[in-house]
């Protein structure tokens, strides 16, 4: 569930991609997806993690609404299945205890469970909401599940300054269906390979979000993880903050964990 | 005062079974919500008895205290739940919605006190739940429970999960008092009933259940053997009053939910024995959700459920035989988690109609507003729902929180 998270790069797929740049002249696809496999390589092996955030919405007008989040994920190391992970809710208090569990796929639907703690129920919901605002946010659903590598083709665009890095600059764009974005450009850095800004072009093919990460941590694991997310809608001029406190990794959740008989038992 | 609520052996059971657990560590942590909740009736009420002020008021709170050990493999909650009415006081009540503690070890989770559970996938009518009682007087979609004493045991395996339930004593349905709405013509006796079994209420139940996904089909199957969460009825000796008579019943159940694009496909059946003859019912339908319409926010669902039950007169009363229930519901998927629910649940038997809008939203942080209306229309004496003709009512409550 982590943006900042790329996924588990397919070996196979990477090594081709090695290979082929030393038998001919590399294209501007091999280039893109190298680089993007390249940054997805550093979140390798990271097996599971834990994090307390806040989400503060800010409207137009500049009020303010936070919500206070819990992410739990498991890493998926076989690429042709993705992480399975937790979003559990803490604030606003009336929907406290709110759950909602993804199994997320490459190219398929995920499979998604929403808990409902005023009725204790547990509803298996539609993914096919991709592009929905996620609670409210700018951030949309498409935009926690699709970290997945190969959910999209890639193209090299250039090379260009990014604050104290220098980025590459790539174009993707989603293979999965209903998606809200016809491409997205990233802007990864050539020293830790990190993502450093991601902009969102709407199904007219107008810019319409620009997410920013900021205030990165290398873990004693060797993975480095964004604790400031900035999302804003160019459009509305609407923001959402996504604020993580110190992940926990290896902390012992296995596949017991996610699974949807657990979400009435997660307080 | 709902007295059936708080029998001491109840209270008991739910305080026992906390005391296994040291509470010497300090990882509580409490939370809850207080309501004020007024309703306003249209019509005069339709019975003598009934109280005819066409505001009622009641306050209701539940209070929710958690306790997790540092392992994080043992939990306790305690969640009070307390209502007062200020018109009819069999709708006052004071429950424990939650009182339990657990131990979950690997796959294993053993739940030993009060606790409310759900199953089942439609929206209209819960067939297949039945663990819990239903506290009807609280509203009359039937969704509000009361706690149920358990030892419970989840077994979760790569082929699902399991769940064995033993359940030690027995929830009375909670039914409006004389001067009371949404009541039938002749007012329910809190404080008798019969019941079919010589252990009375003490009857010790049982349910299983197996629940789990393939791809995309959710299923589940579930059995329950012991007293009857619905009640019929007999008269009392000078015809005052209704007796609530609680059979003893085995039921299977099977729920199951086709997750495909934007469709869930919806089944949940029954059959049930026990009460007089066997009888089957169903329930099916689908949700259907556009989203994002008109390029905004706001998600629209379509719902559509077709309702049978081939009970006769010898068994509880369902309002739900081979009804049509048709409704959408709105989500702004604003912050504020704006969202409205629309229904008709048409009997096109008797031509009844049940008319149901709920909207809400939140204010601030930690209040939300709720408004809800019910209609009942076109009923003629014969019909279950002719009770409640009278009974229109729009209803607002604030909640604040904590």
């Amino acid at each position: 569930m982590n943006i900042n998270k790329s996924l588990l790069i397919s070996l196979p797929l990477a090594i081709a991609a090695l290979v082929s740049t030393a038998t001919h002249a590399q294209t501007e696809q091999e280039k893109g997806f190298e680089i993007a496999a390249r940054s997805d390589r550093t979140d390798l092996g990271f097996g599971d993690s834990k994090v307390e955030a806040k989400m503060v919405l800010r409207n137009a007008a500049g009020q303010e609404t936070t919500r206070e989040l819990r992410f739990n994920t498991l890493e998926k190391e076989n690429e042709d299945v993705g992480d399975k992970s937790l979003v559990f809710f803490q604030t606003p208090r009336d929907v406290e205890g709110t759950a909602l569990l993804s199994h997320a796929k490459i190219l398929e639907p995920d499979d998604q469970w929403l808990y409902l703690p005023a009725l204790k129920r547990v509803k298996r919901i539609s993914s096919r909401n991709k592009s929905g605002p996620f609670v409210g946010s700018e951030f949309a659903f498409e935009d926690f599940t699709t970290t997945e590598l190969n959910k999209f083709t890639y193209k090299y665009l250039r090379e260009e300054p990014c604050g104290e890095f220098t980025c590459d600059v790539v174009e993707r764009e989603p293979r999965y269906e209903n998606s809200g974005y016809t491409k997205q450009i990233s802007y990864i850095d050539q020293q830790d390979y990190q993502p450093r800004k991601l902009e969102f072009y709407d199904r007219r093919g107008d810019l319409l979000k620009v997410l920013s990460f900021g205030n990165y941590k290398k873990y004693d694991n060797g993975v480095w993880r964004a604790h400031t997310l900035n999302m804003e809608n160019v459009q509305t001029n609407k923001k959402t903050d996504l604020i993580y406190e110190e992940y926990t990794f290896k902390t012992g959740l296995g596949n017991n964990d996610f699974v949807k008989g657990k979400l009435s038992r997660l307080r | 005062m709902n007295v059936i609520a708080l029998k001491k052996p109840y209270l008991l059971f739910g305080l026992l079974s906390l005391s296994g657990a040291a509470c010497a560590e300090s990882n509580w942590d409490f939370s809850g919500n207080i309501e004020l909740e007024s309703r306003y009736f249209v019509e005069s009420p339709q019975f003598d008895a009934q109280d005819d002020q066409k505001f009622q008021n009641a306050v209701d709170s539940t209070l929710e205290f958690r306790w997790r050990n540092n392992d994080g493999n043992q939990r306790i909650s305690i969640i009070p739940y307390l209502r007062w009415d200020a018109q009819d006081n069999e709708r006052s009540l004071v429950d424990l919605q939650e009182s339990y503690w657990a131990l979950e070890s690997n796959n294993l989770e053993l739940l030993v006190g009060i606790n409310t559970v759900f199953w089942g996938v439609t929206e209209s009518v819960h067939l297949v739940d039945i663990i819990n009682q239903t506290d009807s007087v609280a509203d009359i979609d039937g969704e509000q429970k009361l706690g149920q004493a358990m030892i419970n045991l989840a077994w979760q395996q790569d082929w699902g999960l399991l769940n064995v339930f033993v359940l030690p004593g027995f929830r009375e349905r909670t039914f409006a008092g004389i001067e009371g709405r949404l009541r039938t013509p002749v007012a329910v006796d809190n404080d008798r009933a019969n019941f079919e079994s010589g252990a009375d209420k003490n009857h010790v139940d049982f349910a299983l259940r197996y629940s789990h996904y393939i791809g995309d089909f959710d299923i589940g199957i579930s059995y329950f053997s012991g007293t009857s969460r619905e009640a019929r009825f007999t008269i009392n000796e000078n015809g005052t009053q209704l007796i609530p008579i609680y059979d003893q019943i085995n039921q299977l159940g099977f729920d199951g939910q086709y997750t495909k694009d934007a469709w869930l496909w919806k089944l949940e059946a029954i059959v049930r024995q026990g009460h007089s003859d066997t009888f089957v019912a169903a329930i099916g339908g689908f949700e259907y959700t556009q989203y994002q319409i008109f390029d905004t926010n706001a998600d629209l669902g379509y719902l559509l459920e077709y309702q049978y039950d081939d009970r006769d007169d010898e068994e509880p009363l369902s309002i739900a035989d081979n009804d049509i229930f048709a409704g959408a519901r709105l989500a702004l998927n604003d912050p504020q988690d704006t969202s409205v629910l629309a229904g008709i649940v048409y009997d096109h038997e008797s031509d009844e109609v049940f008319l149901n809008v709920e909207a809400e939203t939140r204010i601030g942080d930690n209040y939300t507003i709720t408004g809800r209306a019910r209609f009942i229309n076109n009923t003629d004496s014969s019909d279950a729902l002719d009770s409640l003709s009278e009974d229109d009512y729009i209803e607002i409550s604030i909640a604040r929180y904590f």
